[in-house]
């Protein structure tokens, strides 16, 4: 594809962050987690199943907003490759990769449904990452139950 | 070590240097345990027994517990008649609750619900037991039977029973594996211990092996941990019988066990020990229980920082 082409599809933005190498077939999930399009006044665009130099990737576009750290970094637990670009006058001012937090709040909901976040209290789920293994594992800070696979079924 | 204050929550926030600590400290609560000996060391101070499910021991001996350290008790009463009925979350029935009294025992239907309860209270908060989620009293309380009665070091223990949902067993496992146990798994196919369980077990330290009868395990043992198999597991009563039978102790079977093994039974029981067993020396369940009150009393006076 060239670069037109591609310009075509998703246009470049002016300011605002690009969240690149995304798992293919998660951008949708990252949007839910960055709680996208509702926190932002600016346009988002989405490339789904894009060609990148390591195979499918997805890419997120946020125009006018530049996301910080710690928001994104709770896109790790679905796509640990993500990177975020941050652009200002259409130059890429800042660039880093995702990490994944020790700790999650109001990202993931329990899949204990006994456990006692998932009632009417008035807190957030809260979880602690495991990254000991290759496989993430989140344990829930309340009840201790462990969420080890399909994490992005469990999002809130 | 400073447990003043302290939440007593999951047996996975203890280290073995603490729960060391908190055992010394049970056998020095021991003769003010049997009324031997008067005490005043809570003497001003209100434990709260906040019960949102039935319990006859943990709460009795947790109430004991306070008294004949000279504190007193405010019990929540039925959850029926109380605010709790109206649908007060409990984290407000925290709030209020912790202007009124020095500590909180709370036992509650739901996981993390003791987790819950201490980000809110400004009292410590001892955990009763949460759904099927942890109870750590119940296991320091074991741990201390074993001490007492058998030995913490080298320990060759049988669990027998519903290792699946039994939470008594994995919170004892977990605390047993910070001594280097030997631990061997004796239950049907319906109620192993779940892998994952096992393997964090492992991990820490502990040797297991499973076996499926009693009659494998009772040679080896210095301690046989006994639960009760709960009818409800099993869709087909038959199936219910077959393996009650199969997992019940009887003098028949104590046999072929060492002199020094103790049977060890969280309560109720319903026919896994026969009654005969009480009578012989292995028997340690009602000793068992007693230990819940002096365990409890040095819980209480470590967290009100009425001991160190």
């Amino acid at each position: 594809m060239t670069d037109i082409e591609t310009e075509l599809r998703v246009r470049r933005i002016e300011n605002g962050t690009v969240i690149d190498h995304i798992t293919a077939g998660k951008a949708l999930n990252v949007l839910k987690i960055l709680g996208l399009p509702d926190s932002s006044q600016g346009v988002v665009s989405v490339l789904i199943n894009s060609n990148g130099k390591y195979g499918r990737k997805d890419v997120v576009k946020v125009e006018n907003r530049e996301l910080n750290v710690e928001e994104v970094d709770k896109i790790a637990l679905i796509s640990p490759n993500a990177t975020i670009n941050i652009i200002r006058d259409f130059n890429i001012v800042n660039k880093y990769k995702v990490h994944i937090p020790s700790f999650v709040e109001g990202v993931v909901g329990c899949i204990n449904p006994n456990c006692i976040s998932n009632s009417n209290e008035p807190i957030t789920s809260k979880f602690t990452v495991d990254t000991e293994n290759i496989f993430l594992k989140l344990r829930c800070y309340y009840c201790g139950r462990v969420i080890s696979e399909n994490i992005a079924e469990h999002l809130l | 070590m400073n447990f003043k204050d302290q939440p007593i929550i999951s047996m996975r926030n203890f280290s073995r240097e603490m729960i060391d600590h908190i055992l010394t400290a049970a056998e020095k609560m021991e003769p003010i345990a049997r009324g031997e000996e008067r005490s005043d060391l809570l003497s001003g101070k209100i434990l709260a027994v906040l019960f949102f499910e039935p319990s006859t021991r943990t709460r009795m001996s947790f109430e004991t517990a306070m008294l004949r350290l000279g504190g007193d008790v405010l019990n929540l009463g039925s959850v029926d008649a109380s605010s709790i009925a109206k649908g007060e979350t409990l984290a407000d029935t925290i709030r209020v609750v912790d202007g009124y009294v020095d500590a909180i025992v709370l036992r509650h239907p739901k996981e993390g619900a003791a987790h819950l309860a201490s980000e809110f209270s400004r009292v410590p908060v001892l955990n009763a037991g949460d759904g099927a989620g942890h109870h750590p009293t119940q296991t320091l309380l074991d741990l201390y039977t074993i001490k007492r009665e058998s030995h913490l070091e080298d320990l060759k223990i049988a669990l027998a029973g519903d290792l699946k949902y039994g939470r008594t067993v994995h919170s004892l496992c977990y605390a047993l594996s910070l001594y280097g146990a030997q631990i061997t798994l004796i239950s049907p196919k319906e109620l192993r211990m779940p892998e994952e369980i096992i393997n964090d077990i492992i991990a820490r330290g502990a040797k297991i092996k499973e076996v499926d009868t009693i009659e494998e395990a009772i040679r080896d043992v210095d301690v046989l941990y006994m639960t009760r198999i709960q009818k409800e597991r099993f869709p087909d009563p038959a199936e219910y019988r077959k393996v009650a039978n199969r997992l019940k102790i009887t003098a028949e079977t104590l046999k072929e066990a060492k002199k020094e093994l103790k049977i060890m039974h969280p309560l109720p029981r319903v026919n896994e020990i026969d009654n005969k067993v009480d009578d012989t020396p292995h028997a340690c369940y009602f000793k068992q229980a007693f230990y819940g009150v002096p365990v409890r009393m040095a819980l209480l006076g470590l967290v009100l920082g009425a001991i160190e």
